[in-house]
């Protein structure tokens, strides 16, 4: 679950680490009373998860209360596109915080290494800037220290980083207890990634998280409860909302641009079956590994999850028997399938295991094309996508 | 031989009599999986049906029978305590059935259980076609033989096997090893104990987009494992670039977790990369031929 910036913030301000005093705010009349009663300069920024959303526009100054609501009229529903995110990500959000004067501008970031399966905490002078391009042309410009998890951090790990990334000294005396408590953050709420970019260095010597990127692991989320109602609260994405919302993991569905709608048992061969249609020239409409399980119901509300998408010219199933009977997967396909709620697309499901010829004679007998192989299945949903019979 | 288990590797079950754990105890028990017993708190002295005891504690069960293997079926919540109580009792390979356990979690696990090795979380488990099953996987569609397979998914995996054992590719150890990104044993980890196996011949590494542990498993196949062909697969080839990789991520792996670079490591290495997985037996049966030639 990643956060907007104000709700990253919120969990800053919790472990002590300082950010500019801020407002966040809905609306353009809430922009305007604030800065009524808060007269001065202040940063419009768009709530939003892209990045690079100040070259697309997303961030503005506003030095008086009718230029902020003039601003806030303007940015409140808009679309920012950037390269990134190519579809645009909405602006339901604000937040007003208070101009900084900027001296400099470091990186810091923690995040989990899955190849030494450890927290790592990453460093660089070059602040405010892509940090990808960073590392790709000043490599040596970013530095790294891996924490023991068992051990956790000390505040020397934190000065050892600021002196091999030649930090300012201005951050010096705050920098170990500001990584202190991104390190707490990062444990207590179980983050994949949790980054300040940039961390200010401002002309009266205070330093300051300028911007808070946090991504939460999904799976940790039931121990913070309040933290997991902020997603309800500002959903943000559209393709994990509908996963859940039928009973789905949140990672569990993801569509795409082709025609070709998808089930799969497993993410693995969910990921294969893409592939396959890709490999017989067509693309895949979505991702949806439907787990072990596939009971009735579930393959129906995947069924019509996929197809609600206009794009899905046809439907491919893939399902691994393995433990399950080839004639109990066919039947609950045609089962869950048969009613006449749902749009109806060329279905081609794929069966393995015992009993899968008598499995394909139940579905032949429904309507739809059993096929015995993954490839075979791929090719025939290909070409009823794009219109044979 | 195989790696990691064998007939006689003594094993009991966490989470014996929840509604997973009992089904999957009865499909390994009927492959022939040396199951001793079981662990589920509060029914400590009971029997299941067929027979094993049930112990109130993972220490219990191994005083009593010795058991040295544990299979892992609990809620995601329960997956960290699992583990510990397992290294606590001595048990030496734990395999994690449980899929969602925070990656928080696993980190904390993994620093902490020296010596005790971890298959998972979120994987199949294990298998030695013939010998033993120690996880979820459909016994038979595996074929006792020579080829060492290695997998991140589970159901890819049994589409793969399946494509083998009907080329007549028999398996000597096939280990799922999970897909969640922490996980106890990696690619690197299965090769080196299938580097010094006399009785794999091949090995199979059916990987996927993100992460760098195909581009890890290149490597040390170029290093480690002149003698023994491989081919590999990557997963995902046709998934759009980024949607959960965050920034911070992406400078740690540099131009890794990406499929090009994945297949470029595998050719670095001299690994073929399947495009599909049926064509998988087809590279084998090659890779093999040319070595007896």
């Amino acid at each position: 679950m990643k956060l907007l910036e104000y709700q990253g913030k919120e969990l800053f301000k919790r472990v002590g680490i300082p950010v500019p005093k801020s407002q966040h705010a809905s609306t353009a009349a809430d922009v305007k009373a604030f800065i009524t009663s808060n007269p001065g300069s202040w940063v419009v920024k768009s709530q939003v998860l892209m990045g690079g959303r100040g070259k697309a526009g997303g961030i503005k100054f506003a030095d008086d209360a009718a230029q902020g609501e003039t601003i806030a009229n303007e940015l409140i529903g808009k679309v920012l596109k950037g390269v990134q995110n190519p579809e645009g990500e909405e602006v339901k959000s604000l937040l007003l915080e208070a101009k900084l004067g900027i001296a400099s501008e470091a990186y810091v970031s923690i995040t989990i290494d899955r190849a030494t399966k450890k927290p790592v905490i990453i460093v660089s002078a070059q602040g405010g800037m892509d940090v990808e391009e960073v590392a790709e042309k000043h490599p040596d410009a970013i530095v790294k220290y891996w924490v023991d998890p068992a051990a956790g951090f000390s505040p020397f790990m934190a000065r050892q980083l600021a002196f091999a990334a030649k930090l300012p000294t201005g951050f010096h005396k705050a920098f170990p207890k500001i990584v202190a408590g991104l390190y707490q953050v990062f444990m207590d709420y179980g983050a994949n990634l949790i980054e300040i970019n940039p961390l200010v260095l401002t002309k009266d010597g205070d330093v300051v998280a300028g911007d808070a990127k946090v991504d939460l692991d999904d799976n940790g989320l039931y121990k913070h409860p309040d933290i997991a109602k902020w997603n309800k609260e500002s959903p943000e994405d559209e393709d994990q909302m509908n996963a859940v919302a039928i009973g789905l993991g949140m990672s569990n569905y993801a569509k795409f641009g082709g025609n070709v709608g998808t089930i799969a048992n497993g993410a693995g061969l969910g990921m294969g079956t893409m592939d396959a249609i890709r490999n017989a020239g067509g693309e895949a409409a979505n991702f949806l590994d439907i787990g072990g399980g596939a009971q009735a119901e579930l393959v129906k509300k995947s069924y019509a999850l996929v197809v609600s998408n206009p794009n899905v010219k046809a439907f491919f199933i893939n399902i691994f028997g393995g433990i399950t009977r080839g004639d109990q997967v066919a039947q609950g396909i045609v089962d869950a399938l048969s009613g006449g709620d749902l749009r109806k697309v060329p279905l081609v499901v794929r069966l393995t295991g015992t009993n899968a010829e008598e499995g394909r004679k139940i579905l032949d007998k429904a309507g739809f094309i059993p096929v015995e192989t993954m490839d075979e299945g791929a090719a025939r949903a290909v070409a009823l996508a794009n219109g044979a019979n | 031989m195989s790696i990691f288990l064998d007939k006689n590797s003594k094993i009991i079950v966490q989470g014996i009599t929840g509604r997973e754990g009992l089904f999957h105890t009865g499909r390994m028990l009927a492959y022939g999986t040396n199951i001793v017993g079981g662990v589920t708190p509060g029914k400590g002295g009971t029997k299941i049906e067929s027979g094993q005891l049930v112990f109130n504690t993972v220490k219990d069960a191994v005083e009593a029978t010795g058991a040295t293997h544990s299979i892992i079926f609990v809620p995601p919540f329960a997956g960290a305590d699992a583990l510990w109580e397992a290294y606590d009792a001595g048990i030496t390979l734990a395999v994690c059935i449980t899929e969602g356990i925070p990656a928080h979690d696993m980190m904390r696990v993994v620093a902490t259980t020296p010596g005790m090795r971890i298959i998972g979380g979120n994987c199949p488990g294990l298998i030695s076609p013939g010998k033993s099953l120690v996880g979820i996987m459909p016994g038979g569609i595996f074929k006792e033989g020579r080829i060492g397979m290695i997998s991140r998914s589970g159901t890819l995996t049994y589409e793969i096997v399946d494509g083998l054992t009907r080329a007549g590719l028999g398996q000597s150890t096939c280990v799922g090893i999970g897909g969640d990104p922490i996980i106890g044993t990696t690619f690197v980890d299965c090769l080196r104990a299938f580097a010094s196996d006399p009785e794999t011949d091949a090995i199979v590494v059916s990987g996927e987009i993100g992460g760098s542990d195909e581009e890890d498993a290149a490597a040390f196949i170029k290093e480690h494992l002149p003698n023994k062909p491989a081919v590999a697969f990557i997963g995902g080839r046709s998934a759009p670039k980024g949607k959960r990789l965050g920034h911070a991520g992406a400078i740690i792996s540099g131009n890794t977790g990406t499929p090009e670079s994945k297949v470029a490591a595998f050719a670095a290495a001299g690994v073929p990369v399947a495009d599909r997985p049926s064509d998988i037996p087809k590279l084998l049966a090659e890779r093999l031929s040319a070595l007896t030639v």
